[in-house]
């Protein structure tokens, strides 16, 4: 097990106008492996940079990210990822899709196939095996691309609002799927999410992320993941230690809220 | 719904809607009207031949009992010792290897135009230059290059075929979502197993599009193909039936080549269907 270790991350990005966004100043963090970290803050302030940077997608204009000690160059499958959505092939099967990362790797084909049989029922679509991904809800496709993403086996997942397009109900079971992949595989998770809620629920970590220049505002240590794995989710989330917290960060955001549209209003 | 709505199209596909007008997914076709506007230039075309000269006179414009009268001939014994369906095979396989030309030729270059700046500096000026020429400007170099045989005709064709397999590869190339990309990086692919297992397979709507336009434009490109140089496919019939006023003739080659662009692109559209049904569903 690998701990990801962040180290004084900032990123600049130039415009093609002229000007630049400082999307991320002096981020750093340790996160030991098999933590499950939340992301949370308003939009533009960088979690999406951040989550891209780890992934390998982008590389820092200052600072490094290294995971297990090997600085993080580019993209690698020790690093899997599960975007909002559209990111399955839609030209392949449900099992396709899962198969993707062990037949790039070139693994035998029977131990794939068993492989994509359990991870199919891991995430409760057995049986899916041979639809096309495009005949699936909205909550099934994301469930194949975690699946697809555990295929591989990585160290670390990366997912940047998994759940951010699905409806209310669905959005709860997905979150109760996620606590317990993360339960039983122990791996280390990154999650960016909008919802005040999900970022509570899911997060064993939880930073605040602010805007300009982005960066991480308030992290909190928080029991709820853990005892999520056992407690009824509606019962949690009705919770009064719950209900505080969820308060508490409600306003948080509510404020940096004011102070953006403060400064807008200032400059317009 | 009943079988007579959706024939005459009175009502859409989905008969409980209000709203109609401007919504696509309404608008189908009614093939009865369609039968009844091909009877409508049947009409049409009996009734001018009732008209002044030279509509009037036979040997100018033949009558539809003529033209039936022709084809049926053209069917029994062919045009000057060739069988109809010779003729119509020649037309046919030029169309088929200068497509076939232009996808094998077209597609990579598409693609390399996507995929790297240098390639896409390299070939911008050529296509952006030679797509707009018509094709039949070119046919007297052809001919002086390739010979008045089947060299300059395949090759008027590829030259017809090729920007359009450019410009579709380029296009499925460039459509192909970031993140796709990404994930398939994340999940341990190389740059060759991206192109192979994501690019390829995300361009193929696109590429298939491209066939499809090209055949049709080949297919209109194919009566001047065969100007000179020849006395097998339609075109050449076309303009050995006009050298001897023989407009039945010409007639019933225009109608042909007409039914068989029809039956082309339907073909076509039928293999997208079974092929690429992912097609839009990304
Ligand atoms: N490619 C880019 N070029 C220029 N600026 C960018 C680029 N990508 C992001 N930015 C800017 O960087 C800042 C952070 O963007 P980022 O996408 O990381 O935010 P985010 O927290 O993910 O927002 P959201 O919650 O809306 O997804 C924003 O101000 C954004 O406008
Ligand atoms: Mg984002």
């Amino acid at each position: 097990m690998k701990d990801l270790k962040v180290d004084g991350l900032g990123m600049v990005y130039e415009l093609p106008k002229g000007g630049s966004v400082q999307a991320l100043h002096d981020v750093s963090f340790d996160l030991e492996a098999g933590r499950l970290l939340t992301l949370l803050g308003p939009s533009g302030c960088g979690k999406t940079t951040l989550l891209n940077i780890i992934a390998g997608f982008l590389a820092p204009t200052s600072g490094s990210v290294t995971l297990g000690g090997d600085p993080i160059t580019g993209p690698g499958q020790e690093r899997g990822m599960v975007f909002q959505q559209g990111a399955l092939f839609e030209w392949q099967s449900v099992a396709q899709n899962v198969a993707f990362g062990p037949r790039m790797n070139r693994k035998k084909r029977s131990e794939t196939n068993e492989l994509v049989q359990d991870l199919l029922s891991t995430v409760g679509l057995q049986g899916f095996g041979d639809k096309a991904v495009y005949e699936l809800s909205g909550g099934m496709q994301q469930r194949v691309a975690l699946a697809r993403c555990l295929a591989n086996d990585p160290e670390v997942i990366l997912m940047d609002e998994p759940l951010g397009a699905l409806d209310a109900l669905t959005r709860e079971k997905m979150q109760g799927l996620i606590l317990k992949l993360w339960q039983e595989t122990g791996k280390t998770i990154i999650l960016v999410t909008h919802s005040v809620e999900e970022a509570l629920y899911l997060g064993d970590r939880l930073f605040v992320m602010a805007p300009r220049p982005g960066r991480v505002e308030r992290e909190y240590e928080l029991p709820f993941a853990e005892k999520g794995l056992h407690v009824d989710p509606r019962e949690m989330k009705a919770s009064p230690e719950f209900i505080d917290k969820r308060e508490e960060l409600l306003s948080l955001i509510w404020e940096m809220e004011e102070q953006i549209m403060g400064h807008e209003g200032a400059m317009s | 719904m009943s079988v007579v709505d959706r024939l005459t199209g009175r009502k859409g596909a989905d008969a409980r809607k209000t709203v109609t007008f401007g919504d696509a997914s309404e608008v189908r076709g009614a093939p009865l009207w369609s039968v009844t506007s091909l009877l409508f230039v049947g009409l049409v075309w009996w009734w001018i031949k009732r008209g002044p000269e030279p509509i009037i006179n036979d040997r100018t414009f033949p009558s539809m009992r003529q033209t039936w009268d022709a084809f049926f001939e053209l069917v029994d014994i062919g045009y000057r010792r060739v069988g109809l369906w010779d003729h119509t095979w020649a037309s046919l396989w030029r169309v088929l290897k200068g497509l076939v030309y232009g996808v094998v030729v077209g597609v990579p270059v598409g693609f390399a135009m996507g995929l790297s700046n240098r390639l896409r500096g390299i070939f911008d000026p050529i296509v952006e230059l030679l797509r707009p020429v018509p094709p039949l400007a070119l046919l007297p170099l052809f001919i002086v290059w390739f010979g008045i045989g089947e060299g300059s005709k395949v090759n008027l064709l590829f030259f017809a075929a090729v920007w359009i397999m450019v410009i579709a590869a380029r296009a499925g190339v460039l459509g192909v979502r970031g993140s796709k990309v990404h994930a398939a990086y994340s999940l341990g692919a190389n740059k060759w197993q991206i192109l192979r297992y994501v690019i390829l397979p995300n361009a193929l709507p696109d590429i298939f599009t491209g066939m499809r336009v090209a055949l049709g434009v080949c297919w209109g490109t194919l009566v001047a193909a065969e100007l000179t140089g020849t006395t097998t496919g339609l075109g050449a019939m076309i303009f050995a039936a006009s050298k001897f006023f023989r407009m039945d003739i010409v007639v019933v080659s225009i109608i042909i080549i007409g039914v068989i662009g029809v039956a082309m692109d339907l073909t076509m559209r039928f293999l997208e269907k079974r092929l690429i049904p992912w097609r839009g569903k990304g």
